[in-house]
C-alpha cells in the first residue's frame, strides 16, 4: 500500500528531526542540529533492511518516491517565499558579505575533493 | 478581486499553489527548451522564476515571505515551508548510497568546519573593511555570511542591535540566492559531478535552501549528498559563532 511508504518516510523524518532537536537542546542552542541528515541516514538504512527482506513492494516504494519527484516543485515554491526584496534593500554591506565569502568557498570544493583523490591513489 | 473569489482562493491555498507551481514548471520547461536550447536546465529556470516571484511579492506586499504574503498565494508558504521542504529532501535519500556517504564522511566533516570558520572570517573581515569596529557587530555580520539563521541567532545571543541583525539576515539571503543561481553555472568548473564533491559542497556552503535548490538545478541525483552535510552547517554555525568565534573577535578587535 502506498500509504505504508509515506508512513515509513514520516517515521524516519520525525525520528531524525526529534534527534536533531534533542541534540540542539543538549548542547544548549535553540536550533535543530542535523535533523534532516539523521532522517536521511535512517531512511537509507530502513530502505536497505526492508529491501533485503523483500518487504518493500513497488506500491510501498511509490509512497516515498512520490515525494522525491515533488522535490523540485517544493524547492520552487520555497524560492518564491524567500525574502528576496529585503536582500536587495539590505544595502551594499549585505551584498558584499553575502557573496564574496561564498564565492571563495566555491573554489575550495575542488581542493577538498582533490585531497581525497590524492589519498585514494596511494597504495 | 471580489471578496468571495479571494476567500475561495485562500480557503484552497495549498491546491492553488499546486496548480501555480505546475504552471511555473511548464513555463520553465518551455523557456529551457525553446529559448536557451536546453543549455539552462528547466529546474534552474523554475527556481529563478520562483525567486523573481518572491521579489515581486515582497515589493507588493512589503512582507517577509515573498509571494506568500499576497493572500491568494499564501499556500506557497505551506508548500515551500520548512516542513514540506525537509520532508521532500529526506525522501531523496531513497536513491542515495550509504557506502558513498560513509566513504566521504571525513570530507563532509572537514568541509563543515572549513565552511563555517572560513565564511565567518571572510564575512567578519569585510565588516571591518566597511568600518564596523564593535566586536558584537563584526561577529553578527560574520555569522550572517554563514546563513540567514546563524546571523540572527548569533546576533540575539550576543546582544547585537536590530539593524545589524537585519544586515546579517539580508547577507544570508543573498548567499542563498547566489548559491542557487551560481551552482549549475559553476558545477562543471569545480568538479561538482559526484557524491563526494556534493558532500564537500554542502558542508562548505551550508545554506540548506541554496544547496538543495542549486543541486536540484545541477543534478538531482546529488541532492541527498549535499543536503546531508548542509543540514549540520547551521547547527555548527549557531554553536561556534556566538561562542568560540565571538571570543576570538573580541581578542582581536
Amino acid at each position: 500500500m502506498t500509504i505504508y511508504g509515506v508512513g515509513i518516510l514520516a517515521a524516519c523524518y520525525l525520528a531524525g528531526q526529534l534527534l536533531g532537536e534533542l541534540l540542539g537542546r543538549f548542547i544548549g542552542i535553540d536550533a535543530n542540529i542535523g535533523g534532516v541528515g539523521f532522517a536521511m541516514i535512517l531512511l537509507i538504512l530502513t530502505n536497505d533492511k526492508l529491501m533485503k527482506k523483500n518487504l518493500l513492494p513497488p506500491a510501498t516504494q511509490q509512497g516515498i518516491l512520490f515525494w522525491s519527484f515533488m522535490y523540485i516543485p517544493v524547492i520552487v515554491a520555497m524560492s518564491a517565499t524567500q525574502n528576496v526584496y529585503a536582500a536587495f534593500s539590505g544595502g551594499f554591506v549585505a551584498i558584499a558579505v553575502g557573496t564574496i565569502p561564498t564565492g571563495a568557498m566555491f573554489f575550495l570544493i575542488p581542493l577538498l575533493t582533490r585531497i581525497r583523490h590524492a589519498k585514494d591513489k596511494k597504495p | 478581486m471580489s471578496s468571495w473569489l479571494e476567500k475561495f482562493f485562500i480557503q484552497n491555498g495549498l491546491v492553488v499553489t499546486f496548480l501555480a507551481v505546475a504552471l511555473i514548471m511548464l513555463l520553465s520547461s518551455l523557456i529551457s527548451h525553446r529559448v536557451t536550447k536546453r543549455k539552462i536546465p528547466d529546474s534552474a529556470v523554475a527556481i529563478f522564476l520562483g525567486l523573481l516571484l518572491a521579489y515581486v511579492g515582497g515589493r507588493i506586499a512589503k512582507g517577509t515571505k515573498g509571494i506568500a504574503d499576497i493572500s491568494v498565494f499564501s499556500g506557497f508558504g505551506i508548500m515551500g515551508g520548512a516542513m514540506f521542504r525537509d520532508f521532500a529532501v529526506v525522501s531523496t535519500a531513497m536513491g542515495a548510497s550509504f557506502e558513498e556517504i560513509r566513504k566521504s564522511g571525513l570530507i563532509g566533516l572537514s568541509s563543515l568546519f572549513v565552511g563555517v570558520a572560513g565564511t565567518f572570517v571572510l564575512g567578519a573581515g569585510l565588516a571591518v573593511a566597511f568600518g564596523y569596529t564593535a566586536a558584537r557587530d563584526i561577529t553578527t555580520i560574520g555569522a550572517g555570511a554563514c546563513t540567514f539563521i546563524v546571523g540572527p541567532i548569533t546576533g540575539a545571543a550576543i546582544g547585537a542591535e536590530s539593524h545589524i541583525i537585519a544586515i546579517s539576515i539580508a547577507a544570508g539571503v543573498f548567499k542563498s540566492i547566489l548559491v542557487t543561481i551560481a551552482t549549475p553555472a559553476l558545477a562543471k568548473y569545480i568538479g561538482l559531478d559526484n557524491p563526494q564533491a556534493a558532500m564537500a559542497y554542502g558542508g562548505l556552503m551550508g545554506t540548506t535552501s541554496g544547496v538543495t535548490a542549486g543541486l536540484a538545478a545541477t543534478d538531482p541525483k546529488l541532492v541527498p549528498y549535499g543536503a546531508m552535510t548542509a543540514t549540520f552547517y547551521t547547527g555548527l554555525g549557531c554553536l561556534l559563532c556566538p561562542s568560540v568565534l565571538y571570543y576570538l573577535v573580541r581578542l582581536i578587535a
